[in-house]
């Protein structure tokens, strides 16, 4: 059951998409969030689709797999368009007992969904075409500045691989764990939420002992292996912007800057 | 032969706490691990093997005596890095030193650490892959692969520094007969083909049977130490120490117990059967 966690999925590829430098991806998305955020008129979200929709369309990516992503969040973004729909005061359409519905409602909550929609699929769409070592790569490689302000730059990005190479690792454990425990009786599905999170302990217990085992063991094969620091390191796979680099870029870019200064 | 690594007096105590005396687990060990040797380390539980093994390459510093990988003294910190290449370190469970979440990333971890030129990584990552024999898993996820198949990668990552000697702490206890029998197997085509030295901690007596010298520990000392032949005759003393001898040994000896005039220090199978076969004749 925990296997279907989409968690920042990776499908490898070779389209236009999956080749550029995570850098520009990284960059790109930013400035599609961008431009999300400082989108007011209709026209400028029907732009904002299409580029998703294209963006999607190169990287060979399906609707479903991309829509898929949004299933978590589907409480989040229905939670926020009600709230919206209801407490936006304003020209009154609808009214019932306590519950008011505005002209100004139904229009940002809308635009609340089609806001939050577009940042997830466009995020990730990103973690769909990036593998997460490109991923922690193009952070740490545009983060590197802040290194002069003594922001741990490089082990911020080795703490972010390492934990993404061990999310499949403990997912694996915790799932041996539970058939384990479920075994021995252990009920993890019924009740309320108290007895529920009651039930969890005898599941993050040997969870988490043995996460700091597995700590302690990793820091020493780390050590093993030469590991001190991100001083004098070296690279098996260099980052390089290419042409489709700054064609990319200059679009996103231009995208951004059109929207604030358009709408 | 050279010396490969030197202990000399070699103590070493776990610092204890308020509830917990401090452990002695290493207690006057002086050993000397010949270039190109092939060395299994046997003994019971908590005997000392583990910290034996973290004290060769510098992960632990010895509270007495000294430790000298080709000649450098483990205890000199700008020596560090270079003794550490020098001796690659595998581990019991494959999960724990696999790093990266691609293959060929987690084996170029130790050369990226170095400051190896790119190209050179490349080269070095291609051809440790290929001396294990994993060339075809090379983008693969670790995490999909079998414990044979993750121990060889293991194995390639510390391949990759370019290592004098490989120890591997138990590096088969955790993998089922055929995962055990493809580490070995790549072990010895290395020890064989690369003339690496090995040291190979292990509580499998069979793993012990071609191996150059055995060294058994007990309570943080060397308590036997001689070829496999050699420290397998004196099985009364293995037993005494909570340890057993290869079955082959085992079945010898208890044919000889009941009358039959075999030699007792066969160890292959191979080995075994034409000792038995010869009475026969
Ligand atoms: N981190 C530690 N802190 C305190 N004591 C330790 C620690 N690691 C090992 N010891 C103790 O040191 C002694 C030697 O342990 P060591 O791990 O070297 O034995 P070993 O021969 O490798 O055993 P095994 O076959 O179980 O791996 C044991 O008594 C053990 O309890
Ligand atoms: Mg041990």
């Amino acid at each position: 059951m925990l296997k279907d966690i989409t968690l920042g999925q990776y499908f490898p590829g070779t389209t236009l998409a999956h080749r550029l430098d995570p850098r520009t991806k990284l960059i790109a998305v930013v400035c599609y969030i961008v431009g999300i955020f400082n989108c007011h008129s209709a026209w400028a979200y029907g732009l904002m689709v299409l580029t998703l929709i294209a963006s999607a369309r190169i990287a060979k990516v399906g609707a479903k797999a991309l829509l898929r992503g949004l299933k978590p969040v589907l409480f989040i973004i229905a939670f926020t368009a009600v709230l919206n729909l209801f407490y936006t005061p304003g020209e009154v359409l609808w009214s019932w007992w306590v519950l008011t519905i505005t002209r100004e409602g139904v229009r940002t909550a809308i635009a609340m969904m089609a806001r939050i929609t577009l940042l997830i699929t466009g995020t990730f769409l990103l973690t769909y075409t990036t593998s997460p070592i490109q991923l922690t790569d193009g952070l740490e490689s545009l983060l590197n500045p802040l290194k002069k302000l003594r922001v741990p730059v490089h082990e911020l990005a080795m703490m972010m691989s390492i934990a993404l190479r061990f999310i499949p690792t403990l997912i694996e454990e915790t799932d041996k764990i539970m058939s384990a425990q479920k075994a021995r009786g252990a009920d993890f599905e019924s009740g309320g939420l108290v007895q529920r999170a009651k039930a969890l302990i005898p599941l993050l217990v040997p969870l988490f002992v043995s996460a700091f085992r597995r700590a302690d063991e990793l820091a020493t094969a780390m050590e093993c292996r030469c590991y001190h620091g991100g001083e004098g390191r070296t690279k098996l796979h260099v980052l390089h912007y290419a042409a489709r680099d700054y064609a990319v870029l200059a679009l996103y870019l231009a995208l951004a800057i059109g929207i604030i200064v358009l709408d | 032969m050279s010396t490969n690594i030197k202990t000399e007096n070699l103590s070493f105590a776990y610092p204890g706490d308020e509830e917990r005396q401090p452990t002695v687990a290493l207690d006057g060990v002086t050993l000397e691990i010949e270039r190109g040797s092939f060395v299994v380390v046997l003994g019971h539980n908590g005997s000392g093997k583990s910290t034996l093994a973290k004290t060769f390459n510098a992960v632990l510093l010895p509270s007495g005596g000294k430790v000298y990988v080709d000649g450098m003294d483990t205890g000199n910190e700008e020596l560090l890095l270079e003794i550490r290449r020098r001796i690659g370190m595998v581990f019991q469970n494959p999960d724990n030193q696999i790093v990266a979440n691609v293959v060929e990333e987690d084996v170029a971890f130790a050369p990226e650490n170095l400051g190896v030129p790119t190209a050179e990584i490349r080269q070095r990552v291609d051809d440790a892959l290929e001396a294990v024999g994993m060339t075809d898993f090379t983008l693969h996820a670790p995490h999909l692969l079998s414990g044979g198949q993750k121990q060889r990668i293991a194995i390639a990552g510390v391949l990759a520094m370019l290592p004098e000697c490989i120890v591997l702490d138990e590096a088969t206890a955790m993998l089922d007969p055929i995962g055990r029998r493809e580490v070995l197997n790549v072990i010895e085509g290395l020890h064989r083909e690369k003339d690496v030295t090995v040291v190979l901690i292990t509580h499998h007596m069979n793993e012990a049977e071609n191996a150059d010298r055995v060294i058994v520990m007990d309570h943080g000392k060397v308590a036997m130490d001689g070829t496999p032949k050699q420290v397998f005759a004196r099985a009364d003393e293995l037993k005494a120490l909570g340890l057993t001898v290869p079955d082959t040994v085992a079945l010898l000896r208890e044919l000889r117990a009941n009358g039959l005039d075999v030699p007792v220090d066969a160890l292959t199978a191979e080995e075994c059967a034409d000792a038995i076969m010869k009475v026969y004749r």
